[in-house]
């Protein structure tokens, strides 16, 4: 294979270059073009799985130069997971945007170069190899995530987007300091020399580095008590934005956690981090769903609903940390499934919600009688992607909570399958509080018009995706174990 | 073991047509009966031929990986075929009758779309071939009868709703954890005669207890069995045709045939003898089966009446699991097919006195034998049946259950049916006294469809009540004849319990 045709660079290139030739042509340009280059990342990303199913973990040195002079970039299942979700929730969403700009245009003028900004952010920092290339990444990442915030413009935005800016600054900070005292310490940012390094003895600041640069991240996932940023921000962008970072954005920084926790930080983790790490994440559950079945307003109950799913991620540490191996294993499939499928449904949950909005004119839980005649499928979208939520069979979020579950049991950790349940009825709780309003007819005085045909099938695609992934899992947890030493 | 495909097509046979309709206009009825009804018809050609295949020793399994280790295995052995020809026989009858009951009703595409995945989940929890897809299939049939039970949209309607799923998603968590904790334990646990689990180490026992508790507890939920049948008289705020069905196939018998399942195949009839499983579960049997009758002495309301009732009959099946020998085995397993054909008569009955005179109350129904004769007949039949008088089809289950329970050395079981059958004649009886040899009322509450020639009611809403009637008869009278489900019932006894039957 010639070196032009490697996927693994233009999975970065792409979107940077659609990106900005959107912006050229002009506000709120380039929707077409778009929605094709991500097609065509699509392709690449199944390419590059099937390479590395194939033939393994893969490196690519950019320009030729190799590591140390040069940038490294490196693909093993779990970065290869994660481009495969990314490209899989952006494709259908940008279908989506195209019609909900059309019909509701406030901030239409520079979501195209901005999101292809955010996409190659993404697919740089599963790919980056080194500590120095995940800040660039993660700095591109959180600006330009803002920036899509702030589109709509109007004061309650705004101000969302300046909360969001200050906690992703801080996260960032914490990770460039974190960064420093490391190549302070080693004289090197790349993972593949730091991580025999950090395995044959740390000196002091490399656990104060890793607690900051894990704070950083946890900061940036809204992982409670970080979670503060989250709702006005997801809960008040655009309906495309909004799928796009409560499905993508928050899982970048858990992936690192994972990576660091997994990989380069491994012999300084212990068990009473790791539960400290399950406890947050067992409180983000409750709490966040328990302010979810409070809201009124149905975006905002989607956002907390994120703040709720972003807790079942990390109760993979507890069960992955000096556990015997085969559960170890199972916590990862379960957490890295948790995280496609929650990926696939809350973008198609924030989909369907922006549809109901445009239709209802209002966004507002006590006014979605008429919701289910008018758009079924919108509503049956919105159902399934619920479903996944809940954890129930057969959909992607039963097949990671089947995992999660089974490896606390297994590890006699049984105070995470409390929470589990739990949580899984506060979902249900909070989605059927939707879905019944929606049954009911039309009140009067009320309104639900029609939406376009693309906002109704590209959501029912990401649902579907999302049911689907509990039937065929297991290509994908075949995938995930790529190069990883089991 | 041969074509894999078959017991598949029997799920999608009324899966696809749901998912059609759901998309279809209001206004396209006939498309949308014919989808129905050969969806229905398709079903039971499937089931024929694996019905022939089973009998001669045939055995249709598909299996799909779904994660690694863990299986979605569909399997069409006599067990599963039992309750699968009994879900698509009166799935059929069901769907008459509802055409006719909601002519003109609003939302008519949105029910029939959820009526079908309702049935797709009863036979994927009869054609389970281990817990991991009978949990699929179980919560599958909650998220789908949910709309059904709301679906009138009234504050009643949506708390009953509410209650339901509180009930039924609750019970689904515990059947989870035990699933999970099961596979741990054990493995993958497919569904075979005479379970699995006596294979694993006796220190286990204490797990495999706790594990049971939990199984039980979570299918209780949905068999209503006390105290966990608070939803059951709620959710009878349904249209008829889904009472008719949560009653007599869909939910009730979901739960009762995970029991079976869980008893005989998990873990074994001599095993859960030998983990002193049986008694306890045959005590919340009898207490329910007492229990259940004595609240349906006093409902005025025909509809909860008849859901106490339920709540009652269907723990007979349970009882008839719980009696360790043969003779118990074939009571329980032939009262699941009874009890669902007379139960799904009454219901329809109800349904007609409901929609045609305005009829809801026990009260109201002095006299309307003469309005509704055909009505009234099949209505009879049904409650004679629940009673047990010979020759009719709960005569044989509980004679079967009586002698299971003499020969399981529980006398006291004995007791409790003699009971019941006295608490069912005390609240049935009085019902065929009004409404044969009462005078009528001056008026009816709300005539709705008045007699029309010899047409008491609509066509459609007379018809399926009188054919379940007639099987009601018929599976009594000749409960002796090859694929009846009494003879069936004995080809699976046989082989549950390597032919040492009488």
């Amino acid at each position: 294979m010639t070196d032009f045709l490697d996927p693994l660079p233009w999975l970065i290139v792409l979107p940077l270059a659609w990106g900005t030739l959107a912006f050229v042509l002009g506000p709120g340009r380039g929707g077409r073009l778009a929605v094709a280059a991500i097609a065509l990342q699509g392709a690449l990303a199944l390419q590059l799985a099937g390479q590395l199913i194939d033939s393994g973990a893969r490196v690519y040195a950019v320009g030729g130069w190799g590591a140390s002079l040069g940038i490294d970039l490196m693909a093993d299942g779990l970065a290869v997971v994660m481009l495969l979700l990314t490209q899989a929730v952006a494709l259908p969403l940008a279908v989506y945007a195209r019609g909900y700009f059309a019909a509701s245009p406030k901030g239409r003028e520079l979501f195209w170069p901005l999101t292809g900004f955010l996409l190659a952010a993404l697919n740089a920092l599963f790919l980056s190899a080194d500590l120095f290339n995940i800040y660039v990444t993660l700095e591109l990442l959180g600006l330009a995530a803002v920036g899509l915030v702030a589109i709509a413009g109007g004061t309650q935005p705004v101000t969302a987007a300046m909360r969001y800016l200050l906690a992703t600054l801080l996260g960032s900070g914490a990770w460039l300091l974190g960064v420093a005292l490391i190549y302070g310490t080693y004289g090197s940012v790349s993972l593949a020399v730091l991580t025999p390094l950090i395995h044959s003895g740390a000196p002091l600041a490399v656990p104060l580095a890793a607690a900051l640069m894990l704070a950083g991240l946890l900061l940036k996932t809204a992982l409670f008590p970080f979670h503060f940023w989250l709702p006005p921000a997801h809960g008040g962008a655009p309906a495309p934005v909004s799928a796009l970072l409560s499905a993508l954005v928050i899982k970048a920084t858990f992936y690192l956690a994972l990576r660091l926790w997994l990989e380069l930080f491994l012999p300084l983790t212990t068990v009473a981090a790791a539960q400290l790490l399950g406890a947050l994440g067992a409180a983000a559950i409750l709490w966040g769903s328990v302010l979810a079945l409070m809201q009124s307003r149905l975006k905002m109950l989607v956002a907390y609903s994120t703040v709720a799913q972003v807790g079942y991620l990390f109760l993979l540490f507890p069960l992955a940390t000096q556990v015997p191996p085969a559960a170890a294993e199972s916590a990862l499939a379960g957490g890295v499934m948790q995280a496609v499928a929650h990926g696939l449904a809350k973008a198609a949950m924030f989909a369907a919600a922006g549809s109901m909005i445009v239709a209802t004119g209002r966004d507002d839980i006590g006014h979605l009688g008429g919701v289910g005649v008018r758009l079924p499928l919108t509503l049956f979208s919105f159902g399934l992607a619920g479903v996944t939520l809940m954890g129930l069979p057969p959909s992607g979020g039963f097949s990671a909570k089947w995992l999660l579950l089974g490896s606390a049991l297994e590890t006699g950790q049984w105070w995470w399958v409390v929470v589990m349940i739990v949580g899984g009825l506060l979902t249900a709780a909070y989605v059927f509080k939707v879905l019944r309003r929606a049954f009911l007819p039309r009140a009067a005085g009320d309104r639900v018009a029609r939406v376009p045909r693309t906002l109704e099938f590209s959501a029912f695609a990401l649902a579907l995706a999302s049911i689907l992934l509990g039937l065929f899992g297991a290509p994908l947890l075949e995938l995930l174990a790529v190069g990883r030493a089991a | 073991m041969s074509d894999p495909w078959l017991p598949a097509m029997v799920v999608l046979s009324s899966l696809l047509p749901g998912l059609i309709i759901f998309f279809l206009a209001e206004t396209r009825i006939r498309l949308r009966t014919t989808l129905n009804l050969t969806g229905a018809l398709v079903k039971l050609g499937f089931i024929g031929v694996m019905l022939w295949g089973v009998q001669n020793g045939r055995e249709y399994v598909f299996r799909h990986t779904v994660l690694p280790g863990i299986d979605l295995v569909l399997h069409a052995d006599a067990l599963a075929l039992l309750f699968v020809t009994l879900s698509a026989v009166l799935w059929l009858f069901t769907t008459l009758y509802a055409i006719g009951y909601l002519e003109g009703a609003p939302n008519r595409s949105r029910f029939f779309g959820f009526f079908s995945l309702c049935v797709t989940a009863t036979v994927g929890v009869a054609m389970a071939g281990n817990l991991f897809t009978f949990f699929l299939f179980y919560e599958l049939l909650t998220l789908a009868t949910y709309p059904l039970v709301v679906h009138r949209g009234t504050d009643k309607a949506l708390r009953a709703g509410r209650i339901y799923l509180a009930y039924t998603l609750g019970g689904g968590a515990l059947l989870l954890i035990g699933t999970v904790w099961l596979y741990g334990l054990a493995g993958q646990v497919d569904f075979i005669q005479g379970g699995s689990l006596s294979a694993l180490p006796p220190e286990a026992a204490g797990q495999l207890q706790l594990i049971f508790l939990l199984l039980i507890a979570g299918l209780g939920v949905k068999a209503a069995l006390v105290p966990l049948h608070g939803w059951l008289p709620m959710a009878m705020v349904a249209p008829a045709p889904v009472s008719a069905l949560l009653h007599a196939v869909a939910v009730v018998k979901a739960g009762a045939f995970g029991i079976v399942r869980v008893v005989y195949e998990v873990y074994g009839i001599e095993f859960a003898q030998s983990l002193a499983l049986l008694l306890p579960l045959a005590i919340a049997a009898s207490i329910t089966i007492i229990w259940g009758s004595l609240r349906a002495l006093f409902q005025d309301d025909l509809k909860k009446r008849l859901a106490y009732s339920t709540v009652s009959q269907v723990a007979y099946i349970v009882l008839g699991v719980s009696l360790f020998g043969p003779i118990g085995t074939i009571g329980g397993l032939v009262h699941l097919v009874h009890q669902g054909i007379m139960k799904i008569t009454l219901f329809f009955c109800a349904g007609n006195y409901a929609e045609t005179l305005g009829i809801h109350k026990v009260s109201e129904m002095d006299g309307v034998g003469r309005r509704m004769p055909w009505t009234t007949l099949a209505f009879s039949l049904g409650a004679l049946g629940m009673i047990g008088v010979p020759p009719l089809a709960g005569f044989a289950s509980k004679w079967y259950l009586g002698a299971g329970a003499l020969e399981a050395g529980m006398p006291w079981a004995l007791a409790v049916l003699a009971a019941s059958s006295l608490l069912n004649a005390a609240y049935f009886l009085p019902i065929l006294h009004r409404a044969w040899f009462k005078p009528a009322n001056d008026a009816w509450p709300d005539e709705k469809i008045p007699q029309r020639g010899r047409w008491e009611t609509a066509p459609l809403l007379l018809i399926p009540p009188l054919a379940t009637a007639v099987a009601t008869l018929a599976t009594g009278l000749f409960a002796g004849a090859a694929f009846s489900p009494l003879s069936w019932v004995e080809l699976i006894a046989v082989r549950e319990y390597l032919a040492w039957i009488p």
